[in-house]
């Protein structure tokens, strides 16, 4: 990995404990329970997982943008050493697109369909106190930056296809100069060669800026091509972090390697789909112990009762009774 | 029945749309041209057959599937369903029995679903517009039904949910569940697995495929991602900027494309294992040619690397190059 000083430098971004409840017709349900995780300046970052695990929730409580029936329920998040005020709207705005932006899924349909989008990019930095000229000067830089020629600014957005959408979307994510940006799905709508350009963009962005990313997505060629550690959530949870390298080669908890396994490969020349059996847990009932058990081939009784704890393991975090143990060479083999 | 009886087919189906000029273009009066969305389609899609429809964004792929669910009017060519020509027909009452077997997953999940609808008045919509039940316990058990087909389980606690209190990948769900729930005997599913993980993916292609199975039903699988696309379908049309440039069976089109095309849009795949691609992806270059401004010639070679004199006056038509396979290239015989 490129980051020797990675234990040296502080985290840009510490999550704490994260836990979000969302309220609906009176009652609470738990949608993230005890996220923790550390973000360094320049690191890529991908947050996988099962549909409805908590993925979004977790990206919206970091940039202060929860839906109005969600509630931080416990833990924090901290940015360079102070915590953030993610549940308050109005103090979380300095905060917002200036140090932390994010680009939503389908974002580039949000886009004002009946003004210029250069006057769109500059919006944010006017918002941000620059004045008028200086913003049109920033938002003609930030579409050379991001492959679109400033002179193409004048365009509306119906007249540019849909990957250059997605740019201008990434441009304005960018106009503050941030030191996050969090991608929630930014590529899902986009044909394989529009997602290969806005990829490569966003690599090419990380390193010339030390951005750190954040970026969600269920393509895990997505994750193979431009993250160095990978998350993996499972109904609310984080339940492994690791290097990609590590991750992809050998994968520690039994979703991940039920997950990897249900990639379809075209190199074993025959179509085979894979998923894993049984049902994601809802979060009206979210089994006891490992939400995982139900459907785990390796279950032990403990996992019914006793929900692992995301231990250190290795280079990276587990969080499986298997893996409990923090001298993991003890460990008999459990790739049965 | 034969087998190979078709249920769709197009015949050198044609779309075109007035072009959306800017605000001022027509304040200053200036004329309008139009987009040739779909330019002259051939296309069958035999019973129980799935057919997946790949290629760039813009290239017409929505606009197909529009025309077949009849939410758009062809400006040329037919459509033809189960023998009878679909092509003018028109009027809610007329189309009643068409709708009945022909549905269509919409491609935008966040756009797709009404925020003031529940999940089960979304699902429930087409069961009570086309009347298909008779009373409230059968509406509940089919829209139970189509719920967990599409995954989610138990349905009884998505009912009461609107849009808004759901991931993006549920909502895709509810989106599957509202085509399922008519038991049509065609479906268009337009990129209908794009915000779901792997494992959840798998299953619903499964359940697709258990319904090819067990009731013939013939998919029009629309998707802009090529593995998908094998994995999935028996048979493979590639789109450039509104035609069908290649076609043929899914490993054919996958293992050996045969379209400049086609093998630039296999080459932009990215790969799962790092160490599986060849220096990353080779991203394909230049844009898509707006479909107002389609280049004469073959239309795809301002951007091949194969292109000739030839390739820049004469468009190729569609040459046999294998059993069940064509392609449209000059370099195809
Ligand atoms: N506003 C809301 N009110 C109630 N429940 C919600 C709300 N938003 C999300 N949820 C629920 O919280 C859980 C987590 O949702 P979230 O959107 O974070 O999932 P996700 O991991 O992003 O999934 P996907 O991959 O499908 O987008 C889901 O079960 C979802 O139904
Ligand atoms: N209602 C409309 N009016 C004008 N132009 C349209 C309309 N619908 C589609 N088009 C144009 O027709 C072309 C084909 O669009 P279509 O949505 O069918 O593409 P697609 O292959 O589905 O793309 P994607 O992969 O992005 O979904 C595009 O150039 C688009 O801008
Ligand atoms: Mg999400
Ligand atoms: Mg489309």
């Amino acid at each position: 990995m490129s980051n020797t000083s990675k234990n040296t430098t502080p985290p840009l971004l510490i999550v704490d404990g994260l836990t979000v409840d969302y309220g609906t017709k009176g009652v609470s349900l738990r949608a993230i329970h005890d996220v923790s995780f550390e973000l360094r300046a320049g690191e890529a970052v991908a947050l996988v997982g099962e549909s409805g695990s908590g993925k979004t929730t977790t990206a919206m409580a970091i940039a202060g943008l929860l839906s109005p029936n969600a509630r931080v329920a416990g833990g924090e998040v901290r940015y360079r050493g102070s915590p953030l005020p993610i549940d308050d709207d109005a103090a979380m705005r300095p905060h917002r697109w200036s140090e932390t932006s994010v680009v939503f899924q389908g974002a580039m349909n949000a886009l004002n369909p009946v003004h210029r989008i250069v006057n769109q990019i500059a919006e944010p930095c006017v918002l941000h106190g620059m004045s008028r000229a200086e913003a049109m000067a920033r938002a003609r830089e930030l579409l050379e930056l991001v492959g679109i020629p400033a002179d193409r600014g004048a365009a509306y957005p119906h007249q540019l296809s849909g990957g250059m959408r997605q740019r201008v979307m990434i441009a304005m994510a960018l106009a503050c100069r941030p030191s996050i940006v969090i991608g929630d799905e930014p590529t899902t709508a986009l044909d394989v060669i529009n997602q290969a350009q806005v990829l490569k963009l966003l690599v090419d962005l990380r390193t010339k800026f030390n951005l750190a990313l954040i970026l969600i997505t269920h393509d895990l060629s997505v994750v193979a091509e431009s993250c160095d550690r990978v998350m993996i959530m499972y109904s609310g949870r984080i339940v492994e972090d690791g290097s990609v390298a590590d991750i992809f080669a050998e994968p520690k908890h039994p979703y991940t390697r039920l997950l990897m396994d249900s990639i379809p490969n075209p190199a074993e020349g025959k179509r085979m789909l894979r998923p894993i059996p049984g049902d994601p847990p809802t979060l009206m009932k979210r089994p006891l112990g490992c939400a995982f058990h139900p459907r785990c081939p390796s279950a032990m009784a403990i996992c019914a009762t006793e929900a692992p704890h995301l231990n250190a393991y290795g280079k990276g975090r587990v969080a499986c009774h298997l893996h409990n143990s923090l001298a993991p060479a003890d460990k008999v083999s459990v790739n049965a | 029945m034969p087998d190979n009886a078709d249920i769709l087919r197009l015949e050198n189906l044609q779309v075109s749309f007035p072009m959306q000029s800017g605000v001022f273009d027509s304040i200053l009066g200036r004329p309008k041209g139009v987009v040739r969305a779909v330019d002259g389609i051939n296309l069958n899609v035999n019973r129980g057959e799935i057919v997946a429809l790949v290629g760039e964004s813009g290239s017409g792929k929505t606009t197909v599937g529009r025309v077949i669910t009849k939410l758009v009017q062809p400006t040329g060519g037919r459509l033809l369903f189960d023998g009878e020509d679909m092509t003018t027909t028109h009027g809610f009452s007329t189309l009643r029995p068409y709708r009945h077997r022909v549905q269509m997953i919409f491609q935008d999940a966040y756009q797709a679903l009404n925020p003031r609808h529940t999940v089960f008045d979304a699902v429930a919509e087409p069961l009570r517009s086309l009347r298909l039940v008779e009373n409230r316990a059968q509406l509940t058990e089919r829209v139970s039904e189509a719920l967990s087909t599409a995954g989610l389980n138990p349905p009884q606690e998505f009912f009461a949910r609107f849009p808004h209190e759901l991931s993006g990948g549920q909502r895709q769900r509810v989106v599957v569940a509202g085509a399922l729930v008519v038991k049509p005997d065609f479906i268009v599913a337009d990129e209908p697995v794009s915000m779901l993980d792997v494992s959840i993916r798998a299953q619903i292609l499964q359940a697709l495929i258990d319904l090819r199975d067990k009731y013939r039903l013939a998919l029009l699988f629309i998707t802009h991602d090529l593995p998908l696309a094998w994995l999935i379908a028996d048979r493979i049309a590639v789109m450039y900027l509104g035609r069908v440039v290649e076609i043929g069976s899914a490993d054919d089109i996958t293992l050996y494309p045969r379209h400049p095309y086609t093998v630039a849009l296999r080459n932009s795949t990215p790969q799962v294992r790092r160490d599986a691609g060849s220096g990353g992806i080779q991203a394909l270059q230049g844009e898509v040619p707006s479909a107002a401004r389609v280049p004469k010639g073959c239309r795809f070679h301002p951007r091949c690397p194969l292109a000739f004199d030839r390739c820049r006056q004469e468009e190729p038509s569609a040459i046999e190059v294998g059993p069940q396979h064509l392609s449209a290239c000059w370099l195809a015989k």
